[in-house]
């Protein structure tokens, strides 16, 4: 069965038509990658499936986006549920201003879990995931701010981690960070992916290459081709999309 | 281009003359408060040319300006109360000689007159003799007071404001301090929940058009000159504090505590709202995508975050309030004692320079009074800007 | 156990929420009751005659002509000198300062003026105008201790103003070879130029209402007459207000008159506020045409 999937999605922001019939499917256990020029509408895309698009005034939804089969738009859904189960990493890091624990115990926090027990338990196992365990475990209760840039996004990872999402979306993760870093991440994706369904949208293209089992290229709002990542990058079968991968776009 | 080159010298240093109006304003204000203010320091609070005398068997030293009223008041009876004998105080004025003396020994142009005062004091062990200096006989038999100069703890310790009392005025700024902080509190403790409250909901919970209708409104409000919020509060606010405690009069700390609250919630509202828009949009999505609610984002991140300009905008608030004038002048019924409850007239520093600086001869100790509570007021809003501005400074290197 | 807690969440939101609408439709149900007040006893108050007929009957019947054209004197003369003052210290204070101690003092001193009350200013303006420069209860004396008072104002706008220019503009003349002054001159206080009137409206606004500064330096109890020069007294709007609110002669049969006077000072502000909106929308989308 398929994680996550959108159905004829049509988003606009007032008048303006972002995204347009987009359909496309996600399996279980594996990454997808958006890829496209700067605003051809990744991030609106990748932000319909935790409903982040909710918060700006004017938008206007209609189709279907699907995760385990269900609705989220239905009526009946609340947001801060869906939330939950679809966990989010942003392009830049953006800790709250608080120590580094507090930041991984968020989201626990306010879903009501105060037990100190289950909260240290909890903040180390998903530092380890997160592959920052062994760099931060000596300084806690440090301020998140004291971490370096690529600390800080493994540090919002762990935190998107610990309140056990079952989907993880990633909005340019690595842009924002040096190359060691940055292949950091890349690591982390692929051990992620074991437990967790993936959707990153990316600029660069060797690290969809890299990091992706999908990919989805976007042109002005439209999914013009999705497949196997091998696929698009050695025999796409839209001449925009091999335009856009071969680096030869206007 | 030699001419160019002194023109534009000759336009810079108009700039500069002109941009140093506002520190030389500041400074001549201290100049003038200051000296006027500390010049009371030094002055008597007794009339000048007019001497305080006592039998000279009476162990009495020195009176203060207080208990000097209170003997005149009567409040005082005994001497013993103020560290004399078991003697009754009898006053002496200089009008009540006729009772103590005839005419002739008086003389037609009071040249007895010195005599008789030195004879009086002489024979009445209790007397306590208020009179023009110019009528001491050189040899007077009697033992003149020293007068009491004003100094600091005159003026921070006087219970009582009453500074054209005869003989010696009362210049107590004690409830006048009270009085403004007790208003100024008891507005602001009414102003901040109301005006975080607005603030919270205007930046985080009102729709777009809620707000563009709220904004406007409260930024017309903080207009509003405050002698119009005096009037307002005159006629709807004291009445209203009258019925609602079944007071005998409705000018009252409270009615001041309210009308300078809603004065103060425009200030509050603008600034808090201000502060709690700057948090990052980041931030807010984070903690929505962790599954938090609107309300659970608001009190965990956006409060935090926005702590400090919260704070400034709350001791700004304060600040106007305590140097509020016209408002206060007309709703608080400006009894200058010391409030017991917020439901007594009080009267605040700037209104009673407001009612008092008319009638105030220039130059003399109510004059001088009147300053010094300039002094003090200036000396608290000045501590009050520089807290604010420290916290905004900090705050401004948090975020960077 | 999980759904108990989100539904718990959910209550807990719903409960902030009502209680944070309720508190803030309170208080702007407040605000809008004072202006409904105002307005409504103010609007029976006002007439043709009431703004252009001298007082009369002990300040219970005519009008507040004499308090129109004092504040309008005062204003006129508080911006005369605060006006040019202003906007040449902004301008020094953006254009010409670099950051150091020099901009750090001028900015300090106005912020610390800015934050002196109202009242002080009424205490400074006697001690020096009235009495050290001997000009007397008089419109001089008045008008200066405003524009005192208006100048922190008047700068801080105009720095927004000058802050808003883009540097480029700056970089491009300078570029061309122009003078400090030339560009300033010529390039930013053109672009500048409506943010800087707009400040000026918004301190007229503000002085037109100030009571405690002029209670001492000008403003006349009852003076049914015009200044001749700028050594009279006059009277002034808010301060006719006070009076005839606390110690008229008869303060119950000049309430109309006082809810009138309050109505006129409320629509200058009003207009300022206004008319500074507009215009800061009219040249908004103007400047970013350009
Ligand atoms: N809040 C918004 N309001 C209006 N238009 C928006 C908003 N966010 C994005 N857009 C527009 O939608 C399009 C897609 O944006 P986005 O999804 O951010 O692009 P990408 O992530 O692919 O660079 C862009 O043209 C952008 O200008
Ligand atoms: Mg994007």
């Amino acid at each position: 069965m398929n994680k996550l999937e959108s159905i004829d999605l049509n988003l606009y922001y007032s008048d303006f038509h972002a995204l347009k019939n987009v359909s496309m499917a996600v399996k279980a256990n594996t990454v997808a990658a958006l890829i496209g020029p700067s605003g051809c509408g990744k991030s609106t895309y990748l932000r319909t499936f935790n409903r982040m698009n909710d918060l700006i005034d004017n938008v206007k939804i209609d189709g279907g986006v699907l995760l385990d089969g269900k609705d989220i738009y239905d009526k009946a859904v609340v947001t801060d549920e869906l939330r939950k189960q679809v966990g989010m990493v942003f392009q830049k890091p953006n800790p709250f201003p608080k120590s580094i624990y507090e930041n991984v115990a968020y989201g626990l926090r306010v879903n009501g879990i105060n037990n100190k027990k289950i909260l240290d338990e909890s903040v180390e196992k998903s530092l380890q995931q997160s592959a920052l365990w062994d760099e931060v475990k000596d300084k806690l209760k440090k301020s998140a701010f004291e971490l370096s840039g690529g600390q800080q996004q493994r540090l919002c990872i762990a935190r998107a981690l610990a309140i056990e999402p079952t989907v993880i979306l990633m909005d340019e993760p690595a842009s924002a960070l040096d190359p060691i870093s940055t292949s950091k991440i890349e690591e982390l994706i692929y051990e992620l992916k074991k437990k967790y369904t993936i959707v990153i949208v990316t600029h660069n293209m060797q690290q969809a290459g890299r990091v992706s089992d999908y990919t989805a290229f976007f042109y002005m709002g439209s999914l013009i081709e999705y497949g196997e990542t091998k696929e698009i990058f050695t025999n796409p079968k839209n001449q925009q999309t091999q335009n856009y991968i071969t680096g030869r776009f206007g | 281009m030699k001419a160019r080159k002194i023109k534009e010298k000759i336009i810079e240093s108009i700039l500069l003359a002109s941009s140093s109006i506002t520190s030389i304003t500041v400074l001549l204000i201290v100049v003038f408060l200051f000296s006027q203010g500390v010049s009371l320091f030094g002055d008597s609070t007794v009339e000048k040319g007019s001497v305080m005398a006592v039998n000279k068997n009476n162990p009495v030293k020195e009176l203060t300006g207080s208990q000097i009223k209170e003997i005149f008041d009567q409040n005082v009876v005994y001497w013993n109360e103020i560290g004399g004998k078991k003697d009754t105080i009898i006053l002496f004025r200089i009008d009540d000689i006729g009772n103590y003396y005839s005419d002739e020994e008086i003389g037609e142009n009071f040249e007895g007159l010195s005599e008789c005062v030195s004879r009086l004091v002489d024979s009445i062990p209790g007397i306590l003799a208020y009179f023009p200096e110019k009528y001491l006989s050189k040899n007077f038999k009697g033992k003149v007071l020293p007068l009491e100069k004003v100094s600091l703890k005159t003026l921070f310790k006087g219970k009582e404001w009453f500074p054209s009392a005869q003989p010696a005025a009362q210049i107590g700024a004690m409830p006048l301090i009270l009085g403004t902080l007790w208003v100024s509190l008891g507005a602001i403790l009414l102003a901040l929940p109301l005006g975080l409250a607005t603030a919270v909901y205007m930046s985080d919970i009102a729709h777009g058009k809620v707000r563009r209708v709220m904004k406007p409104l409260i930024e017309l409000l903080a207009g509003i000159p405050s002698v119009v919020y005096g009037f307002f509060g005159l006629i709807v606010i004291v009445p209203l504090v009258q019925q609602v405690f079944n007071l005998p009069v409705g000018e009252t700390a409270l009615s001041g505590s309210i009308v300078l609250g809603i004065m103060a919630l425009p200030t509050i509202i603008t600034v808090s709202e201000d502060a709690m828009r700057n948090t990052p949009r980041a931030m807010k999505e984070a903690s929505l995508a962790l599954g938090a609610t609107k309300w659970q984002t608001i009190y965990r991140v956006v409060i935090p975050c926005s702590a400090s300009g919260i704070t400034a905008g709350a001791i700004l608030g304060i600040g106007r309030a305590i140097g509020e004038t016209m408002a206060v002048l007309m709703v608080t019924g400006n009894a200058a004692v010391i409030p017991h409850t917020i439901l007594e007239p009080v009267r605040t520093i700037p209104a009673t320079i407001a009612a008092e600086l008319g009638e105030a001869a220039q130059g003399g100790l109510h004059f001088k009074a009147l300053f010094a509570l300039g002094c003090i007021l200036f000396i608290i809003t000045l501590i009050i800007n520089l807290l604010v501005e420290s916290i905004s400074a900090s705050n401004k290197h948090k975020s960077h | 156990m999980s759904s108990t807690i989100a539904s718990r969440k959910r209550r807990n939101e719903q409960i902030a929420f009502w209680l944070f609408r309720l508190l803030s439709f309170g208080v702007v149900a407040i605000l809008f009751y004072i202006l409904y007040f105002l307005v409504s006893n103010g609007i029976k108050a006002i007439s043709w005659e009431f703004i252009t007929q001298m007082p009369e009957d002990g300040m219970t019947k005519g009008g507040i002509y004499p308090a129109i054209i004092g504040t309008l004197y005062l204003v006129a003369g508080s911006m005369i000198f605060a006006f040019p003052i202003g906007v040449a210290s902004a301008i020094y204070i953006n254009e010409y300062t670099k950051d150091g101690v020099l901009k750090k003092i001028i900015k300090q001193m106005t912020n610390n003026l800015a934050g002196i009350p109202s009242i002080i200013f009424g205490l400074f303006g006697m001690a020096l105008f009235v009495n050290q420069l001997k000009f007397g209860d008089s419109i001089l004396a008045g008008s200066l201790t405003l524009g005192l008072l208006a100048l922190p104002v008047v700068i801080r706008t105009t720095e927004e103003a000058l802050k808003a220019v883009p540097d480029t503009f700056r970089q491009a003349s300078l570029g061309l070879g122009a003078s400090k002054w030339q560009t300033t001159s010529k390039v930013v206080i053109p672009i500048a130029f409506p943010n800087i009137i707009t400040g000026l409206i918004l301190s007229i606004g503000r002085v037109s209402g100030e009571t405690a500064p002029i209670l001492f330096t000008v403003a006349a109890y009852f003076l049914p007459k015009l200044p001749q020069s700028i050594f009279d007294q006059v009277m002034a709007l808010p301060y006719h207000l006070y009076v005839i609110t606390t110690s008229g002669t008869n303060v119950a049969e000049s309430r109309p008159m006082a809810y009138g006077t309050a109505l006129v000072l409320i629509v200058i502000v009003l207009i300022a506020n206004l008319l500074a909106n507009a215009l800061r929308k009219y040249f908004g989308k103007k400047v970013k045409m350009n």
